[in-house]
């Protein structure tokens, strides 16, 4: 028999508690929305999971109001050492229903339930606790003597990470004392509904947080709207663009976090399997829908064909399939909107006269696939090695010295985060030194944590998620 | 008879030079009581895309120096503006009718605020930055470092001309930022003697660059100018700021709101203009 | 400078003799795929700078790999065959100053019929003793002495002053003879430690070539070396892929992690280093080198882990006796009771299997 065939190893999906349809969670209870409902699919079968509300701008004006009532007369009135009590009872309540949310994750986004599992869900309990312990600490936090809470924080999250993002969001924004109004993204509302549900069971007081679901209109809106103090954006550049001119003016304070094009550079020292591993990780996890991707792959000229043909070898072992199958490593691209600009720009790759190569994975009948992609003989003007895919498509370039190296990693209008590979410390630390990216990770890619701050130069975005610095964007007077 | 005086002729400056605008063009610059005290030059936008180059130019040398060395030419900035105490206060109660004691008091802060900078160049770090405790095997640390190229439009106010100018490049460039400024309109000539210290005081070519003139017609390059990392709009808040702002959004430029009067020293500043970068790294004994 | 193939010799190369021709850098021993990747210029200073040249490992990104190849989830019909190809590929192992030969012919038993309630059990690949238990083992097995390949069981004695190889290479050498003339098919040697945190690898290498050909039977055809590089006293990753290398250069047909005497014995994360060297060996010669964990391994479900990390590491090729083994002695009981609740749907005892 065919071993490496692994026999299906499916997680249950019958720890999912799902209704039917689901309401705007606003002052503390789900409510009908004003809006045209809409369904929620999981995109390895295309099958309906759920009706999701939506929220037109009177829903928006409410979820609002409860969230400036809740925060004139109660949120703020309350110590830092109790909105930290409430933000410990939520990190204990995702630990306790972890499994059930990271189900809820995979079969809404498509990701692997592996990685939902041991990345996002414990991350996100992570992000609750760390933040927690800030809530009656703030005087310490270097931001200033006495720093106040903005008010009300009107938050915009992507499809790609949706429990992990809506924490990023909501655990500095209640531990600095705001208050909240947080979109879903539009394919992805599943785990932040659940999430309410939590939010119930800890008691927090209604209108603290509210979770509204629906699309661009709702999230346009939402961020518009006048009696918002803080805006914060994770996704496009594109929109981000649009969100920074529609606050100017206006003194609502904003945290952008964008797109990226991330050079992961591999000099002809690096440990070379461990870097294969980094290439494969930066690239491949989570299906390539992430910001920080290493999506260009600088190798050293003189390795490059050795790299190229381990990364291939090593390819050939990734699974693509069911994401609920405990074996899966590729999951489905999150909609057919984004698979048709992943087949697209790998089109054009190819128009451009790089070379295509795909890994040998059977690709299911239902549902939004893209095998794992890498274009060799790509140059720095080629549009795959430019535009940000979003998907599981790799860009190979080479250089010579590590100054080369250095300047195509920073010709791009991007810089969110970088990776290098080497056996030399001293060259690590001078190369992270002149990177201009946000997050630079040397022998490793894709490390998240609560206490390390997030955040891109250039048209990555500005300002930080995460650390000390991520409470900067939910206070008054602290400018970064 | 009286001395006949030698009037100087306030020029730009750019890239550690003193241009006239490439336009030809000069506006009269006014005392308090209406009298003519100088022709000034009036800058075009090709003066602030050159003076963007000329910052930009800069950014490497500046940047790569150490902090002990930034702080060390921001002490010398003081250093020479202390000697040259006199001329100041004689122009600024000249150029914005400042009685003697307050022109005084305006040029001290001015010395006082090179010196506050100055001493934290190679501090901020310490305060802004920090190690992070991953839960993992990693070396993880947070750092800040400049943005890069900063756009400023200068405190525009008909007192404290010097002060204000002060004020915004200092915390600007103590990081490695360099800068390009646009000054206070109706009382530049401080600006420009100010440049005559800085030419003279090891700072290099190119990391501060002063254009004299009209912000609205300025800010609006630089504010779309792609090459440029951030905007401070300190002085801008009698101008279609907001305009300002959604042309910045274009190239995601940080974008500092207009302040009224004269910005206080603040560690504030210097942080808002600079990114913070962090940095894993795998630790391991075998 | 050859190593002297007999141990009759008597005083024949001592270790300090090496040492000087070492410091010369003189010859190392012809071994044959050293030739071949080193060239002709076979010396010390060749070896060390081949080894040298290697690439790094991070251990951080080494263990992390490792960690994500243990969260398979080998369930049903791929957990069965697992179970059945574990103990195919068990060295069923007593290396004990106390074994007797009634100890030895225990074990022996246990490795023909390994549950006594189920005659589907398959047999194991190997037992391993220490070389003047190899007669006793023999004689026990009787009929069922012979390749594992066939479904046979075949005899590995541990050699060269095991566990801790400090003696002198005549010493080492008389004991690999020994074994091997008692009708040993397989030697587990040790590598000289000492020498090779010393930085003497020629020395190391010399010893190696040296046991190689004391394993030629008289027919001509050899023994089966395993060298045991004790990765637990080498420390560092790097210094393991090193030794690897090493081994396989000098003439080694399996790498084999730890004596099983040292803590830490064996590792997923060393066991995935030794598997890539051997994984770089077949792209680089076509050559295939069989990898040995030992020691330390108790639990199914971590021996699963290990067949996982064999079929994406170089390929389910390698799941057969003379690619794989684990050196194990506990763990076969730990098979048996998960091959019983499989079959059964109920979780068995200790008292469902029998000690050996």
């Amino acid at each position: 028999m065919n071993f490496l065939d692994y026999a299906p190893a499916p997680e249950s999906t019958s720890i999912l508690n799902l209704k039917k349809s689901y309401g705007l969670f606003i002052d503390g209870e789900f409510v009908k929305g004003h809006g045209k409902p809409f369904l929620s699919i999981s995109p390895s079968s295309e099958e309906a999971i759920a009706e999701i509300a939506n929220a037109n701008s009177t829903d928006v004006d409410a979820a609002v109001a409860a969230a400036r009532k809740a925060y004139d007369r109660t949120w703020s009135k309350l110590s830092g050492a109790d909105r930290g009590k409430y933000l410990f009872r939520i990190a204990r309540l995702v630990q306790e229903r972890a499994r059930e949310l990271a189900v809820a994750e995979s079969l809404d986004n498509g990701k692997p339930i592996k990685e939902a599992r041991d990345v996002d869900v414990p991350l996100v309990a992570a992000w609750f606790f760390y933040y927690a312990g800030w809530a009656d600490k703030l005087d310490y936090a270097g931001l200033g003597p006495n720093p106040r809470p903005l008010g009300v924080a009107a938050q915009v999250i992507p499809w790609n990470f949706p429990l992990l993002m809506l924490a990023w969001k909501i655990a500095p924004a209640l531990a600095a004392g705001n208050t909240v109004v947080i979109k879903p993204a539009e394919t992805t509302p599943l785990s932040a509904l659940i999430f309410a549900e939590i939010l119930q069971q800890a008691e927090l007081p209604a209108g603290v947080v509210n979770i509204i679901t629906g699309a661009g209109d709702t999230g346009h809106a939402l961020v518009n709207h006048s009696d918002v103090n803080k805006v914060a954006f994770t996704g496009s550049t594109a929109v981000g663009r649009a969100i920074a001119k529609s606050v100017a003016g206006t003194g609502k304070k904003l945290t952008l976090e964008l797109g990226g094009k991330a050079a992961n550079i591999v000099f002809d020292d690096a440990p070379i399997d461990q870097a294969v591993e980094g290439i494969v990780n930066g690239i491949f996890f989570n299906q390539g829908h992430v910001c920080c991707a290493g999506s260009r792959l600088l190798v050293q000229e003189n390795v490059h064909d050795e790299v190229v043909d381990r990364l291939k070898a090593r390819l050939a072992t990734l699974r693509l399939g069911d994401p609920l199958d405990k074996n899966t490593d590729i999951g489905a691209i999150n909609s057919q909107v984004q698979l048709d600009r992943v087949r697209e720009l790998s089109d054009i790759g190819e128009a451009e006269g790089a070379e295509r190569w795909s890994a040998p994975c059977v690709i299911p009948e239902k549902g939004f696939w893209f095998a794992p992609t890498i274009f060799t003989n790509v140059s720095t003007s080629s549009r795959i090695a430019r535009d940000e895919i979003f998907g599981p498509v790799l860009a190979v370039l080479t250089f010579r010295t590590p100054a080369e190296a250095i300047a195509k990693a920073n010709n791009t209008q991007y810089g969110l985060s970088a990776g290098i590979w080497s056996d030399k410390g001293s060259k690590i630390l001078a190369v992270a030194d002149q990177l201009r990216a946000g997050v630079i990770w040397a022998n490793t890619f894709n490390r998240f944590d609560p206490a390390s701050p997030f955040g891109g130069y250039k048209e990555s975005g500005y300002g930080r998620e995460g650390g000390r610095h991520g409470l900067a964007a939910y206070l008054k007077g602290a400018s970064w | 008879m009286s001395r006949l005086a030698v009037p100087k002729t306030y020029k730009l400056y750019i890239g550690g030079k003193f241009p006239r605008s490439e336009s030809g063009r000069t506006y009269e610059v006014l005392s308090k009581k209406g009298g003519f005290l100088a022709n000034a030059a009036l800058a075009s936008r090709k003066d602030a895309r050159d003076a963007i180059v000329a910052a930009r130019g800069a950014v490497a040398g500046w940047s790569g120096a150490t902090a002990y060395n930034r702080g060390q030419v921001l002490y010398r900035i003081a250093e020479l503006l202390e000697g040259r105490r006199e001329q100041f206060v004689e122009e600024l109660i000249a150029s914005e009718g400042a009685s003697k004691s307050a022109a005084i008091k305006q040029v001290d802060a001015a010395i006082d605020a090179w010196v506050w900078y100055a001493g934290w160049a190679d501090k901020y770090v310490q305060v802004a930055g920090n190690g992070n405790a991953v839960s993992g095997p990693y070396f993880n640390l947070s750092t800040p470092e400049p943005t890069g190229v900063v756009a400023i439009v200068a405190p525009q106010g008909s007192s404290g001309s010097l002060l204000g100018l002060v004020s915004v490049v200092a915390p600007a460039i103590l990081t490695g930022n360099t800068v390009v400024v646009v000054a206070n309109q109706v009382a530049p000539l401080a600006a420009i003697s100010l440049s005559e210290v800085l030419a003279t005081s090891d700072v290099p070519g190119g990391v501060v660059n002063i254009l004299t003139g009209s912000p609205a017609e300025i800010a609006p390059w630089l504010a779309g100018h792609a090459d440029v990392n951030a905007l401070d709009l300190a002085g801008a808040e009698h101008l279609d700021w907001v305009d300002l702002q959604v042309i910045a959004a274009d190239t995601l430029k940080r974008v500092l709101p207009p302040e009224a009067g004269v910005p206080a020293p603040s560690l504030e500043r210097i942080v808002a203009l600079t990114e913070t970068k962090t940095v894993w790294h795998t630790k391991s004994l075998i | 400078m050859k190593a002297t193939p007999s141990a009759a010799n008597g005083a024949a190369i001592e270790g300090a003799a090496v040492n000087e021709a070492a410091k010369r850098g003189t010859a190392l021993a012809p071994a044959e795929r050293a030739l071949d990747i080193i060239g002709g210029d076979l010396t010390e200073k060749s070896l060390r700078l081949h080894l040298e040249g290697l690439a790094g490992v991070d251990a951080v990104g080494l263990e992390e790999r490792a960690a994500s190849l243990g969260t398979r989830s080998i369930k049903t019909t791929s957990k069965a065959w697992a179970l059945d190809t574990i103990i195919r590929l068990i060295d069923l192992t007593t290396l004990e100053g106390a074994d007797t030969p009634g100890k030895v012919r225990s074990l022996v038993a246990k490795a023909v019929k390994p549950d006594a309630a189920d005659p589907t059990t398959p047999r194991v690949a190997a037992v391993c003793v220490y070389g003047d238990m190899v007669p006793s083992a023999i004689e026990a097995l009787g009929p069922w002495h012979g390749d594992p390949h066939d479904g046979l069981i075949s005899v590995a004695a541990v050699a060269t002053a095991f566990p801790s190889g400090r003696a002198s290479l005549a010493v080492k050498l008389a004991d690999t003879a020994d074994a091997v003339e008692a009708g040993a098919d397989e030697i587990d040697m040790v590598i000289d430690r000492g020498a090779f945190l010393a930085g003497n690898y020629g020395r190391v290498f010399d010893q190696i070539v040296a046991v190689k050909e004391v394993c030629r039977r008289g027919d001509g055809s050899f023994a089966h070396l395993k060298v045991i590089l004790e990765t637990g006293e080498l420390n560092t990753y790097d210094n393991v892929r090193r030794a690897s290398w090493l081994a396989i250069l000098a003439g080694g047909d399996f790498i084999k992690t730890s004596t099983g005497k040292v803590a830490p014995a064996a590792t997923l994360p060393v066991t995935l280093l030794m598997l890539e060297v051997v994984r770089d060996w077949h792209r680089l010669t076509g050559e295939r080198i069989g990898v040995k964990p030992a020691g330390g391994i108790r639990a199914s479900k971590d021996a699963i882990k290990y067949l996982v990390t064999v079929a994406e590491t170089v390929g389910e090729e390698w799941l057969q006796p003379h690619l794989f083994r684990f050196g194990a002695s506990s763990l076969l009981n730990d098979v048996l009771l998960q091959r019983q609740k499989l079959t059964t749907g109920r979780y068995s005892g200790p008292d469902y299997v029998t000690i050996d």
